[in-house]
């Protein structure tokens, strides 16, 4: 599979983490375009930390609502039966566990379940935003992201060493090499994207993989 | 009685040196044309205490272009590359909140509270210098209140007592700002009579609003 397919892969295989009715929110980036990658039947309401719930497609040109943008910035619609509520509101929804899961993207994740997302010390501080807040307070934390960084560099390492936007919360990994498992023992290798192996995706992880049919039941 | 204030009147009362805090989530529902006047009248040395600081062009960016700002607390400093400039030659002091901290921080400051505790920050950097405490079994950090000398807000309309209605997205931190300034000015779209608000639909009581701008209206009913 070339990159792009297994970037599809991973898309909608993150989109099969949701029952009927979930509320989740999603962040920016990889992780917006599960939206479009729900499985045949499945509804899911999306809440956007600006203050609404019920994100529904980009509006058509012509039609953008200067007052309805999405925690982007970008233009967006409301649902029927979608709500708007201020930041409290908003974040008493996140923080009091009122979201079911919540799909990030990473620039490091552990085998602790450690995420580092939010700043490169000297380099990019543009802020936590509702990060630090969604991850602590949703009630699954899914990471969906390239496997490796752009150099070819280790995202899923033992222990993050850049500046963590919360300890200990996340609870899977989606990437376009496979999809892996916080466990109390470590990372477990759940399923691996069609055509890779289990030494080709630990080859490109530094955290060492538990293979399902090794683990002691 | 009515509230309703002309712009550059409104924004006389900002001094230099005060902390201001300011609606609006990347540029949506900020208070434009507030700002703009707080950029004509060279306020200067300004604590703005906000979501972010908009899209480099925004009214909101311009606070930071102008240096009308010498400390900023913020959860993000949105698209605005120009502070992340100032942040960096240290031309501007930057502290980093998580959302969901900085508006129950602001909400526990205009609701007499003496802080909160949040789970939010625990293992991170957010946590230094600042007191956790473990109940049942879990750990919160104590934030404590924000409160500014100022409030800008925007609201979709308001009536002649300061009773105010935001439209979708554009809420935000705006109610919540408003109980947490000892001065609130709020910039809105439309102005209707007493009355013609019905009483369920008001989001954020007049009492907490001090004066009222029409937007793009050049001229007013002044205070006095």
């Amino acid at each position: 599979m070339d990159k792009e397919t297994r970037m599809e892969w991973l898309v909608k295989r993150v989109a099969q983490e949701f029952k009927m009715g979930d509320v989740v929110n999603l962040g920016i980036g990889i992780p917006t375009k599960v939206a479009n990658a729900l499985p045949e039947g499945i509804k899911i309401i999306l809440q956007s930390e600006n203050g609404y719930l019920g994100v529904g497609p980009a509006p058509e040109v012509g039609k953008e609502d200067s007052d309805t943008v999405n925690a982007g910035g970008q233009y967006a619609t409301i649902l029927p039966g979608g709500c708007s509520f201020d930041s409290a509101t908003s974040f008493a929804i996140i923080r009091g566990g009122h979201v079911d899961a919540t799909v990030l993207g990473a620039l490091q994740v552990d085998e602790e379940g450690n995420l580092a997302s939010w700043m490169i010390p000297g380099k990019i501080v543009p802020g936590m935003g509702g990060a630090m807040d969604l991850v602590v307070g949703a009630r699954r934390v899914i990471i969906a992201m390239e496997h490796c960084a752009k150099n070819d560099g280790l995202k899923v390492l033992k222990k993050c060493t850049l500046p963590l936007t919360a300890a200990k919360q996340v609870n899977l990994i989606v990437t376009d090499m496979g999809v892996m498992e916080v466990t109390p023992n470590g990372l477990m290798l759940k399923e691996i994207a069609p055509g890779l192996t289990f030494e080709e995706v630990q080859a490109c992880t530094e955290a060492i993989l538990i293979e399902p049919d090794k683990v002691a039941v | 009685m009515t509230k309703v204030i002309g712009l550059e009147k409104a924004i006389s009362k900002i001094e230099n040196g005060m902390t201001i805090m300011v609606g609006g989530f990347i540029g949506c529902g900020a208070p434009s044309q507030l700002l703009e006047e707080v950029c004509r009248q060279e306020v200067k040395e300004l604590t703005l205490i906000a979501n972010d600081t908009g899209i480099l062009g925004d009214a909101m960016s311009q606070l930071i272009v102008q240096h009308c700002v010498s400390k900023l607390i913020a959860t993000h400093i949105g698209t605005n590359k120009e502070t992340g400039r100032q942040m960096s030659t240290g031309e501007l002091e930057v502290k980093l909140v998580p959302q969901g901290t900085l508006v129950e921080q602001i909400r526990s400051a205009g609701a007499g509270l003496g802080g909160i505790l949040t789970p939010t920050g625990i293992g991170t950097i957010v946590e230094e210098g600042k007191q956790k405490l473990v109940l049942n079994g879990a750990e919160y950090l104590l934030e404590l209140p924000v409160r500014a000398n100022v409030a800008l807000l925007n609201a979709y309309k308001a009536d002649k007592v300061g009773n105010l209605v935001y439209r979708r997205a554009a809420r935000n931190f705006n109610p919540v700002m408003a109980m947490a300034a000892d001065l609130v000015i709020a910039q809105v779209d439309n102005i209707v009579e007493i009355g013609e608000i019905d009483p369920d639909d008001v989001m954020t009581p007049g009492i907490f609003v001090d004066y009222i701008v029409h937007k793009q209206s050049q001229e007013v009913t002044d205070l006095g």
